[in-house]
């Protein structure tokens, strides 16, 4: 009754192309956008954004990012991991000044960037080094290329082990984000206010989203989508298929790194490349985007909460609901989560945005829907 | 009507067809040991309909490949409103103003009618990756001019109903509706139609020859099509260019095609002794 189409008509095609076409759709949105801007932070605890918010967005943001490659293109990628760690360490250069050594001496040092444009420089190196590691997607497909981009996982890890100009020459092989401000409030480093990281996160993932759906609507959208579909017939009707596919790794890179950046930066603190951009973040960000529905913006968002909130809700369930030991909980909280999401791919293989569009379907008729 | 090696001639219903527009000279297409196509010219003027027929391996697809730049033969020359065709990409000729829809049906099928026709626009959609991320402004109007023009193509083949429809969804008659609308949807010059009426029943085909003729009339596009249905092939086109085994056996009008002893036999077979 609510969710209705008829009676809504559009007169122009600026009003057709629009995001969210139905009208009470559009209310939605803009009570989510309020909430989430303009009510969520005054809320917020220290558990709350580190457990829940903070990996949500930030996770949102690179399911954005791998679901225009794979979802949008179809590009297999296992490499998000490693373009992750780019954009951490890019960001981390930047916001400690990028030195140029030549033959022992420094060249030149760049001044520190601010946070804001620290974030975004690593989103714009890792859009490079995403266009590097594209160029073979020209000549291999589907598993082949996967194998391809899980050298470039591999690669880039043992870089940022290795080199130790990424990391500064720190003792520790570390990197960890000194405290960086933006307006006088401080974003990265250990004094930063939960709401100033909650908000930094929710603006980039508030415009990566809009963009990618700007992207995605548009010409680029459908180049995309042509090669994901049939790349001989989207050649033969125009689309330069080295050009689509590049592009469509360098904006997906492009929003891996900022994920990347803001995770070391505003989320962790301090990251040891290993650890925390292993091949398991890879794998992690491909299930959120499987689950959440592949070309899907939503989706990303769905898969996003849904492998970050599953966890968190299994174990304050378990361990604070049933009053199970901490260790047993953790243990049946992977078997669980494994479980759900063998039984949901079953169900509904296009995931959850698939799910959401079948409901929205069956609202728009209900409670007649003869 | 005889007088074919001048500019343009005037067809039986009074159409006037302009000079070449494409000019086939001496096409050799080989795989590995195997000759698909042999020494074939031929041309193709502004305006007309021309129909490349011939038994099952004939060649004509691989014909139609070699327009529309997929195959690259092995001799011969393309030539393309007066100037001859450098080694392209596909991609590439379609960016010259050439079209062509596929003997199995190749639409996008996760996207929905609409999307479908509105790729065919693609290369008339110029606008950066900076103006489309933004949105507002020049992407979006250029999103409705394109839009605007794809409307049309979708008015003219009538499928107004299902144009949010995902193309998965649709049975195969649409289907070949909505290749063509994709392949209209570029405005091209020249069409290419490979078999545009396999597997349709009789109401179809009548549906599909009138696009085909309304399309030349209206958007006075030349189109080359394959076709197998004799009747249609000869009721609908100008000039017929007939092959077999690689070879060009005939080429002519209709008519002429039907009384040429060589196409005879190719197609209903000829007494060895």
């Amino acid at each position: 009754m609510f969710y209705r189409e008829a009676g809504d008509f559009k007169t122009s095609y600026v009003d057709d192309n629009q995001t969210f076409p139905i009208k009470f759709d559009r209310y939605r949105y803009y009570v989510v956008l309020f909430i989430a801007f303009a009510i969520i932070p005054f809320l917020l605890n220290d558990y709350w954004v580190n457990a829940v918010f903070m990996p949500f967005l930030i996770y949102a943001i690179a399911a954005i990012g791998l679901n225009i490659l794979v979802g949008y293109c179809g590009q297999v990628s296992l490499g998000t991991g490693g373009f992750m760690a780019v954009g951490a360490y890019s960001c981390y250069k930047f916001m400690t000044g990028v030195d140029i050594w030549w033959g022992g001496e420094l060249l030149f040092r760049l001044p520190e960037f601010n946070i804001f444009f620290s974030v975004l420089m690593g989103g714009v190196m890792t859009a490079l080094v995403g266009l590097l590691f594209g160029l073979p997607s020209l000549r291999i497909k589907g598993f082949y290329l996967a194998v391809a981009t899980l050298a470039a996982q591999f690669f880039l890890v043992w870089l940022f082990n290795r080199v130790s100009w990424f990391y500064n020459y720190s003792a520790s092989g570390q990197i960890s984000a000194p405290e960086r401000t933006l307006l006088g409030v401080a974003i990265s480093g250990p004094s930063a206010p939960a709401w100033a990281m909650y908000l930094f996160c929710l603006v980039f993932l508030a415009v990566s989203a809009i963009i990618a759906r700007n992207l995605t609507r548009g010409s680029f959208g459908r180049k995309w989508m042509a090669i994901r579909d049939m790349d001989i017939a989207a050649e033969i009707i125009g689309v330069d298929p080295l050009r689509a596919k590049l592009s469509a790794f360098g904006v997906s890179s492009f929003f891996v790194g900022i994920s990347g950046a803001l995770f070391f930066a505003v989320y962790l603190g301090a990251v040891e490349v290993g650890e925390v951009f292993g091949i398991q973040k890879s794998f992690l960000v491909l299930f959120m985007v499987i689950i959440g529905g592949l070309g899907s913006i939503f989706g990303s968002f769905a898969g996003a909460a849904f492998l970050v909130l599953l966890p968190v809700f299994l174990k304050n369930f378990l361990v604070g609901g049933l009053g199970w030991p901490t260790d047993l909980a953790a243990h049946l909280e992977f078997m669980i989560v494994g479980a759900l999401i063998i039984i949901f791919l079953i169900a509904e293989p296009h995931g959850l945005a698939q799910l959401w569009r079948v409901t929205k379907e069956k609202l728009r008729l209900w409670p007649f829907p003869h | 009507m005889n007088d074919m090696s001048t500019e343009g001639y005037v067809t039986p219903d009074g159409r006037k067809i302009g000079g070449v527009m494409m000019e086939m000279k001496n096409i050799t297409l080989r795989f590995g040991g195997v000759k698909a196509i042999t020494d074939i010219s031929f041309d193709i003027r502004e305006g007309e309909i021309r129909a490349i027929i011939g038994p099952n391996g004939a060649g004509k697809s691989s014909m139609l490949n070699v327009i529309s730049g997929f195959y690259v033969p092995q001799e011969g020359e393309v030539w393309f409103r007066g100037t001859k065709r450098p080694q392209m990409k596909p991609y590439q000729v379609a960016q010259q103003g050439i079209a062509r829809t596929f003997q199995n049906i190749a639409l996008f099928e996760g996207m929905s009618v609409l999307d479908n026709v509105m790729t065919g626009r693609l290369t008339h959609m110029k606008t950066g990756m900076i103006a489309q991320a933004i949105w507002k402004g020049k992407a979006e109007q250029e999103e409705v001019e394109n839009r605007e023009v794809v409307e049309k193509i979708i008015d003219f083949l009538e499928i107004q109903a299902i144009r949010k429809t995902p193309v998965a969804r649709l049975p195969y008659g649409l289907k070949k509706r909505v290749e063509l609308a994709r392949a209209l949807a570029a405005e091209p010059k020249l069409l290419l139609l490979d078999e545009p009426m396999a597997g349709m029943n009789v109401e179809e085909k009548e549906d599909m020859s009138r696009f085909i003729l309304d399309v030349n009339d209206e958007f006075g596009t030349t189109i080359a099509l394959i076709e197998h249905d004799m009747g249609v092939v000869m009721d609908l086109s100008d000039r017929v260019v007939v092959m077999d085994y690689g070879k060009k056996i005939g080429d002519g009008t209709p008519d002429e095609v039907r009384n040429n002893q060589a196409v005879i036999d190719a197609y209903l077979g000829v007494a060895h002794d």
